[in-house]
């Protein structure tokens, strides 16, 4: 009863992208969805740059705390995560306004997103980054301290380079948890892809067109990623040995 | 064995005080903040049941999905291509889309699909599938299914191709194979990763509060939505989750020390 071509073209109007139809608000989640993906992204990876450097050459103390950083976040669910980071932030700032004489403000949906996400990729990415310059043979970095590079000179042009090849599968599998992670901002009421997917199929009540369209969008988004993966890491290969390791 | 480690020899100054302060802090949130719903035997029964039905899904959904896991990673290591496709479109489906989405394409789509049948209505199976936990078992299932698939894949293609030959020369049948040769030496490699991959699940766990599944998660929403506390209940859910993936991790540490070490 629900095969037959008339709720095929049903489905597609529901989907059709002008107002009767739900299409512009899918894309707009779509969006939504890649802004907060590449943003957490983004704070994720700087995190994650900072992190695995502090955990290498930091002292005992930053050792110590960085160490407790990413075992909480890797041990507590996202959800959780970003109930209390959401909650404490928001409150945290305003306490801060108003202790400064301002008023309250609200922070944005994407904003507290961004940062939420960014906080939790920044554990995971601590640890591959942190993989990726163990990688780089130690020769190549004395070589680099030996003629007389500072740490910053060595960490740009030597250490960055040489793990990036090593680095970028595990970039490569952060970027996709964290186009998926942004569906758990659906629970706190964001209007990312999920989202908007659901109110369109509550107020629908057509359920498997809505959840269906959203999973072929998010697929997508793999899809191209990968590819677009592929290509970076054969870049980031250009120059290196194949199969000889 | 190594968390004590540092005690047994000399703590340095810097992990006492990093104790210390964090003694302070659990002070604290013991202390200052309001733990009196806790004493309610209401809540105390809720959080109970909400912790079960936590450890119980993922244990349930783990075994269910690592079992699953086993032919969709062998038929894309060395199945034909009739079965090998499939396998892996799945695989890639699961992968890429996430869990929410599908746990919520489960349990409203089949949800809203299932009573305009009659015949399911009134089979036996019908009060069962009006629940929820159904959809939570089996798209957390699935998931597991998936995302081992992938890792199992793996596994069986480096299983070194001279084991299989020797069993092969030995006149082994080819079920004899698999069996004895194939499956236990792919599932030792991987054992390594599923205690990992445990605690990933465990985090997953959560979600199925979205569709009314009362876990432990569901508890603690109860109880700020009734009690207009905001963060103690999260704090507990933080402590909770951090004491099932501190068992998890201990566990399977311990499971692998009492597994032969060879070389491979």
């Amino acid at each position: 009863m629900m095969a037959d071509g008339s709720a095929l073209s049903a489905s597609l109007d529901l989907l059709a992208y002008s107002p009767p139809g739900w299409g512009a608000n899918l894309l707009r989640g779509l969006g939504n969805t890649v802004l907060i993906a590449l943003g957490a992204y983004g704070v994720g990876m700087f995190l994650g740059t900072l992190g695995a450097f502090g955990k290498l050459y930091g002292g005992p103390l930053t050792r110590d705390l960085l160490g407790l950083y990413t075992t909480l976040v890797r041990a507590i669910p996202e959800l959780v995560l970003i109930l209390i980071l959401y909650f404490a932030v928001t409150d945290l700032v305003n306490q801060a306004l108003l202790a400064m004489g301002y008023a309250r403000i609200q922070i944005s949906g994407v904003a507290a997103g961004i940062m939420v996400l960014g906080v939790v990729q920044g554990a995971y990415a601590t640890e591959v980054l942190r993989g990726a310059i163990q990688s780089v043979p130690a020769g190549q970095i004395e070589a680099a301290r030996a003629m007389g590079m500072s740490p910053l000179l060595v960490a740009r042009r030597i250490t960055l380079p040489l793990m990036l090849p090593a680095a970028i599968p595990g970039m490569a599998n952060l970027w996709m948890i964290v186009t998926k992670d942004t569906a758990l901002l659906a629970v706190v009421g964001f209007n990312e892809l999920v989202q908007e997917s659901r109110q369109a199929a509550g107020t629908t009540k057509a359920f498997f067109t809505f959840f269906m369209a959203a999973g072929v969008l998010f697929l997508c988004m793999s899809l191209v990623s990968n590819q677009i993966f592929a290509r970076i890491e054969a870049w980031a290969n250009k120059g290196t040995k194949r199969g000889g390791v | 064995m190594s968390l004590f480690d540092p005690i047994r020899t000399h703590m340095p100054l810097r992990r006492w005080v990093l104790a210390a302060m964090g003694i302070g802090i659990i002070a604290y949130c013991a202390l200052a903040l309001n733990w009196s719903w806790l004493q309610t035997p209401k809540y105390q029964g809720m959080i109970f049941q909400g912790v079960w039905n936590t450890i119980w899904i993922l244990v349930v959904t783990m075994v269910l999905g690592f079992i699953l896991a086993i032919p969709i990673g062998f038929a894309q290591a060395a199945g034909p291509w009739y079965l090998a496709r499939p396998a892996q479109a799945f695989c890639t489906v699961i992968r890429g889309t996430p869990l929410l989405l599908q746990l919520w394409l489960l349990y409203y789509g089949l949800g809203s699909l299932f009573p305009m049948y009659p015949w399911i209505r009134e089979s036996d199976l019908w009060p069962i599938l009006r629940q929820a936990w159904p959809y939570a078992v089996l798209a957390l299932t699935l998931s597991v299914a998936g995302y081992e698939g992938e890792v199992m894949r793996g596994a069986f293609k480096g299983v070194p191709q001279g084991q299989l030959e020797a069993a092969r020369a030995f006149g082994m049948s080819r079920w004899g194979i698999f069996r004895r040769i194939w499956l236990p030496q792919a599932v030792a490699r991987v054992l390594p990763t599923i205690g990992g991959e445990t605690v990933l699940q465990m985090k997953s766990t959560p979600l199925v509060a979205t569709i009314t599944v009362i876990d432990i998660y569901a508890v603690a929403s109860r109880v700020r939505q009734d009690t207009f506390i905001i963060y103690e209940p999260l704090l507990l859910l933080a402590l909770v989750y951090l004491i099932i993936a501190g068992v998890i991790v201990a566990l399977f540490a311990w499971f692998e020390s009492r597994l032969p070490k060879r070389v491979v």
